[in-house]
């Protein structure tokens, strides 16, 4: 069971060829063996996961199944989950039990998903290993001695090694993009406004996206039916229909006008990976789409605008992290300030401090205007470059990422070396606009993805752009060795 | 040296929504701690605000009564400070763009005359929670019932030039914002709050000095007394040679004093920056207007069609408008048929208002209610009762007896007019003074009250009062 | 432009974070590498940019004005580190 698709585990529990629990028992045990060494959960949630398999067989032997009924996932433990402990990765929220639903969990929870655990993330989303967990990190199941991307790694991991199907993550710089293509997965990180960010808990509020990870493009667009649409306790998301995804991705490539921004492939793309991009693009003008150079002139600023704007805004998110109502609180505080100070500084690890204090300081009295008001104007221009490109064509492709996955510890040392990682997935959470990530091929024996971006709301073109991709080739159905 | 004063208010008013401004939780006061304190009010992680529609239209409101501008666009900030009372670490409030900017209002000035009272802006925010410092094993409790409570703060311009200024500006935007039932005023309830920045400065120097801002000065007369206070100690600094410093401090009504708040000491960096989980607050011209449809009389509107309509001076307009509920029920006993306006304008400022006072009531929680009390004026005016009576009639309505045709036929107060029953009593009591009948008649006028007081002791003070005295007049002449 | 070590005392304050003293040293190289990094976009000429503050050109929605939420101090207290009588308590708060 371990290695079939989402959309072929619901065709099979439909058709009664094994049950909820069943397959659910399976995906345990797989969790038992295989998660001690990865490391890709914080919570497994045995018993609650096969009472929910039964109430789901219950439903499907009644005939009251919807598509999702029965399947198991697994939750980034970003997402609030009522009754659970909701870590964010952070020594913080360790004694965290969350007294609600996120609105995606709960929208998977009413389709009858049935909810594994929740998985390893670098703390507070912070980071593109998955190193700056407070639970440790996570490998990558294609080489233990490489990291599995981040900060959604757990979730990677977890689907990676078929552990579960599918998970959720989210994606504030590259956070679910960066991940699946590490790990030969699809990461689809959707319009900024489209899933509810209600119950996800905030990094940078207005870069912050949920999304998903599975193996196909199809496996996607069945949970983001789901989990896309309006949410009235958000006051970002956006009130606006939701396409059948599942039917739309019939879309045929053909007249697709791709769109490859030479900027992409400078020095920093390791030149395999730009030639597996190349390699991709082939099969897709082959099936009748075109390709077209185009630029991004402002390309250069994105991640100095990301590293002004996501620390800004998470300096301010975490600053309810105080040691009052919740969360990691010192012992014996002589008073007030202490009470913060040893409070947030024991909860917070390195590079959420690192953060907090940049984002403080580009907000301070003086620099506002030099740091965080100049970032939201070069926000503008890197926003005006992809809305100006997807005027000449419907998507953009290029590298998820310059590299693929790189050695545990190999980039801790210096953070601005970790930061450059995202170059190519920062830009489009600072336009707010969907991506995609996969399955492109691989570098090294290690997998490499193919990052398509679309415009807003164009999450079903993307998934069609990768559908009829995955029709085309099979890298996304490679499984790493030793999890076969 | 002679000194002017220079005061700047800023006013916070709590928005009488049912709901808070960015959740659903209640706001109504009173609650055990923390039950109305939902995940949001809490600063939960991974939840978000919603803006309050209602919260909004009050704004708009206040904007539209004191002919302020109305921002097309404005813009939530978030100001980021730690304290226990503000669970996220920050408040939501208005920075660059508030809702509302630019308008007045007009006060009376002790001279008589009027002023304008710029109003700088007015901007949506929440309230924060309180601490409340009862020991609690030395340490101090935290209520967010409080937390997410919609704020309009009204900042006034430094327009102000001494404390009864400072009252009056602020009695007037209570006034006003109890009259477009935008908030309850409840100053007890810290539904009304002031801050008050102060400064001084020679007459004649245009320059500012430098100011210091007054925290905590809840009430009208607090304020007075507090700004007085506090002028006195910057004069006082400045003539024994030092300099004010910019600061904090907060008003202690116990000691009448003014005290530097050492926690606000501490260099207050903001970092103000827009809200990301707030979009930019759109007010378009349709909702201004539908708004507009919803603006009842004000104040000032109603002062001068009442000195029109009821022929009153402007004292007593000013007086019965004072509030919305107490102009209304001056109104509504005004209108009634063979009530005097004037008579009645009286009776609401002085018996009504005392009784009021004396028992702590609103007008609307008033036992004489406006129909017993215009009852009770038309039997004066038909002469059933006198005035010195209707005071009786107005204590047992208050005591709950009844209206005032209940109480007079109950209590047998009706009064005397039959001349010749009148001219009766007055010849028993003239009979039965014959000593004091003499020295009168030989001139000694003053003993006209004696004779007075002697009838109407005889007819339990029912008689009434003109015809005793013309009766007694004609009479005692002989 | 470096940040000192008095600079990252300052920042760490404002956000009320305690960092040891052989630490400090360490965030002021980190940050100030990071400031560095972000000072390249001084070189963007961006005089005639409007801010973005957000990436989608919405207007804030208004909820209507009802009471939803009902007492939940409670379970909503389950991760408080120290209540009593329904209150957070926190050292002693000095005005």
């Amino acid at each position: 069971m371990h290695t079939k698709t989402l959309a072929e585990l619901a065709r099979d529990l439909r058709a009664r060829k094994y049950s909820s629990e069943e397959l659910t028992r399976a995906c345990l045990a797989r969790i038992e063996r295989f998660n001690p060494d990865l490391n890709a959960f914080i919570s497994v949630l045995r018993e609650q996961a096969l009472t929910d398999a039964r109430a789901a067989d219950v439903r499907i032997s009644k005939g009251g199944a919807g598509p999702l009924t029965g399947l198991p996932i697994v939750h980034k433990d970003i997402f609030c989950t009522r009754g659970v402990k909701t870590s964010c990765g952070s020594k913080m929220l360790d004694n965290f039990v969350a007294p609600y639903d996120a609105t995606i969990v709960e929208r998977l929870k009413t389709a009858g998903t049935v909810l594994l655990g929740k998985t390893n993330m670098d703390e507070f989303a912070m980071g593109s290993s998955n190193e700056t967990s407070f639970y440790g990190p996570v490998k990558n199941p294609w080489d233990p001695r490489r990291v599995p991307g981040g900060s959604s790694g757990g979730s990677a991991a977890a689907v990676a090694a078929r552990l579960a199907p599918a998970a959720t993550g989210t994606d504030t710089g590259g956070s679910i993009r960066q991940p699946a293509a590490f790990t030969n997965l699809t990461g689809l990180k959707p319009t900024y406004g489209r899933v509810s960010r209600y119950g996800m808990i905030a990094f940078a509020s207005s870069l912050d996206q949920a999304g998903v990870i599975t193996h196909t493009a199809a496996d996607a667009a069945l949970l983001m039916q789901a989990i896309a649409g309006f949410d009235a306790r958000d006051s970002t998301s956006v009130d606006r229909p939701v396409p059948d995804y599942t039917a739309e991705l019939e879309r045929p490539l053909k007249g697709l006008r791709i769109g490859l921004p030479k900027e992409f492939f400078d020095k920093s793309l390791d030149a395999r990976v730009g030639d597996a991009v190349h390699a991709a693009l082939a099969v897709y003008r082959q099936h009748g789409a075109t390709v077209h150079d185009i630029s991004l002139p402002n390309f250069w600023l994105s991640v100095p605008t990301y590293y002004v704007v996501a620390p800004a805004e998470c300096s301010s998110n975490l600053s309810r992290f105080d040691g009052v109502r919740f969360g990691h609180r010192c012992e014996n505080p002589l008073d007030l300030m202490d009470l913060y100070t040893r409070s947030r500084g024991e909860g917070f690890g390195a590079e959420v401090k690192r953060r907090i204090m940049t984002g403080t300081y580009v907000l301070s009295a003086g620099y506002y205007d030099a740091y965080y008001l100049k970032a939201q104007q070069t926000r503008a221009l890197i926003r005006q470059d992809f809305l100006e490109a997807l005027r000449q064509v419907d998507v953009i492709m290029g590298p998820t990422a310059p590299t693929p996955a790189f050695g545990l510890g190999e980039k801790t040392g210096d953070p601005i070396t970790m930061y450059l990682n995202d170059i190519y997935a920062n830009g489009v959470n600072l336009a707010g606009l969907p991506g995609i990530s996969i399955p492109m091929g691989f570098v090294d024996k290690l997998p490499v993805g193919l990052q398509i971006i679309g415009n807003y709301f164009d999450e079903s073109r993307l998934l069609a752009a990768a559908h009829q991709y995955q029709l085309e080739t099979d890298w996304h159905t490679r499984i790493p060795k030793g999890f076969e | 040296m002679e000194w002017e004063t220079v005061i700047g208010l800023e006013i916070h008013a709590q928005l009488a929504t049912r709901s808070k401004i960015f959740s659903g939780a209640s706001t109504a006061f009173g609650a055990p701690p923390n039950t109305q304190a939902c995940l949001v009010d809490l600063g939960y992680p991974g939840v978000l605000p919603v803006l309050n529609g209602a919260a909004v239209r009050m704004a708009v409101k206040f904007g539209l009564a004191i002919g302020a501008r109305i921002a097309p666009r404005s813009v939530f900030a978030r100001k980021n400070y730690f304290y226990p009372d503000l669970p996220k670490g920050y408040q939501i409030s208005q920075y660059e763009l508030p809702v509302v900017s630019n308008g007045s209002v007009e006060i009376e000035t002790e001279a008589g005359g009027s002023k304008r009272i710029g109003v700088t802006r007015a901007h949506l925010e929440e309230d924060a929670g309180k601490s409340l410092h009862e020991d609690f094993k030395g340490m101090s409790g935290i209520d967010l019932n409080r937390a997410g409570t919609p704020l309009l703060e009204i900042v006034s311009e430094p327009d102000m030039r001494s404390a009864k200024e400072a009252v009056a500006y602020m009695k007037k935007i209570h006034s006003l914002v109890r009259y477009l039932e935008i908030c309850d005023g409840n100053m007890q309830e810290g539904s009304f709050r002031c801050d008050a920045n102060v400064s001084v400065r020679r007459k004649g120097e245009t320059k500012f000095g430098t100011r210091c801002e007054l925290k905590n000065i809840n009430s009208f007369r607090f304020v007075e007394r507090a700004i007085n206070h506090e002028v006195q100690r910057q004069i006082e600094l400045i003539e024994g040679g030092g300099r004010v410093a910019q600061e904090t401090r907060l008003y202690d009504p116990d000691r009448n004093e003014t005290r530097s708040m050492r926690s606000k000491e501490e260099a207050n960096d903001y970092r103000y920056f827009p809200d990301p989980d707030l979009l930019p607050l759109e007010i378009a011209p349709a909702f201004i207007a539908e708004v507009k449809k919803t603006l009842p009389e004000l104040p000032d509107q109603k002062k001068t069609r009442l000195m029109q309509q009821y022929g009153l001076s402007a004292y007593d307009a000013g007086a019965l408008i004072a509030s919305r509920e107490l102009a209304d029920y001056y109104e509504t006993v005004a209108k009634t048929a063979g009530v005097e306006p004037k008579l009645a304008a009286n009776w609401i400022m002085g018996e009504l208002s005392a009784a009021l006072n004396k028992d702590n009531l609103e007008v609307t929680a008033s036992p004489v209610s406006a129909a017993m009390l215009a009852g009770m004026l038309k039997r004066i005016q038909d002469n059933t009762i006198s005035g010195k009576l209707a005071k009786e009639v107005f204590e047992a309505m208050w005591a709950g007896e009844g209206d005032a045709d209940a109480v007079i036929s109950k209590k047998g107060l009706r009064q005397i007019t039959d001349a010749s029953a009148i001219e009766k009593i007055i010849e028993d009591v003239m009979s039965g003074n014959p000593g004091q009948l003499a020295a009168y008649r030989s001139g000694k006028d003053k003993l006209f009250a004696f004779f007075v007081g002697q009838v109407m002791k005889a007819t339990q003070g029912k008689a009434n009062p003109q015809q005793v005295n013309e009766l007694l007049l004609k009479k005692l002449k002989g | 432009m470096p940040l000192t070590a008095a600079d990252v005392r300052h920042i760490a304050r404002l956000a009320r974070l305690a960092i040891s003293e052989q630490d400090i040293q360490v965030y002021a190289g980190n940050l100030s590498k990071i400031l560095d990094f972000v000072a390249q976009l001084d070189k963007a000429d961006t005089s005639r940019v409007t801010p973005m503050a957000h990436p989608l050109e919405m207007v804030q929605r208004l909820r209507d004005d009802t009471v939803a939420e009902s007492n939940q101090r409670d379970l909503y207290q389950e991760n408080a580190p120290q209540v009593e009588a329904g209150l957070y308590l926190v050292p002693k708060v000095i005005e």
